[in-house]
């Protein structure tokens, strides 16, 4: 199952139901706000670095560039464009944390 | 001095991240579009908000626009007391100095006192 997640983990406690829930080495794939939650220093990073030991961690490009968050994305997220999440959709059943 | 004449203080009460809704972006125009009217203006910047200040944001590939260099101009603008919360800055991992403005931090505590001396307040 592939889990993703678009709102901000400071608001919303979507991030934290998603950790929850997601089996161990079922993909997450952070965009929108969703990739504030793996920046460096922030009150849900011990949370992330739990994320990042069980599960490939996805976050688009694009989202984090635009939030001027690039420096600071956590070791082991992966950065990856549109054409990796539309990849992994068709590789997975989804479920979108709203 | 006349009712016409009559100062307001009014203040922005900013709360959102700046690019996974609109209300960021609409709030600055508001910001901007109420400088011409000569009242007593200031605005916080907490919870998301703060991430609306960091510099450095890039939307080219988003083909949205990218306004966080116009918070730059608030203060020509006359928007000169502007505030970011110390709290909500240290919960996001930032500091003042990788923000595009360097506003006064304040403690969380503060606001209450802050907002309690408007006349207006606006919520982004």
């Amino acid at each position: 199952m592939l889990h993703t997640v678009n709102k901000s983990p400071f608001i919303f406690r979507n991030f934290e139901s998603c950790a929850r829930v997601a089996k161990a080495e079922d993909p997450i794939m952070l965009y929108e706000d969703g990739v504030y939650a793996a920046m460096k220093g922030t009150s849900v990073e011990g949370l992330m670095k739990e994320m990042i030991a069980k599960h490939p961690v996805f976050a688009i490009r694009a989202d984090v560039k635009a939030r001027g968050i690039e420096e600071k994305i956590l070791e082991g997220v992966k950065l990856c464009d549109y054409d990796c999440f539309v990849d992994l959709v068709t590789q997975h059943k989804i479920f979108a944390w709203l | 001095m006349s009712d016409e004449e009559k100062v307001s203080k009014i203040m922005f009460v900013n709360r959102r991240a700046p690019h996974g809704s609109i209300y960021a972006y609409e709030g600055l125009e508001v910001k901007l579009i109420m400088g011409a009217f000569d009242q007593d203006l200031s605005a916080i910047f907490m919870d998301d908000a703060v991430l609306a200040l960091k510099k450095g944001q890039d939307t080219s590939e988003l083909g949205v626009k990218e306004f966080s260099a116009t918070f730059r101009v608030l203060e020509d603008y006359g928007i000169e007391k502007i505030y970011v919360v110390e709290e909500s800055l240290k919960e996001r991992g930032l500091s003042v100095d990788e923000l595009v403005i360097q506003p006064e931090v304040i403690p969380i505590s503060k606001v209450a006192e802050l907002m309690e001396q408007q006349d207006v307040l606006l919520s982004f």
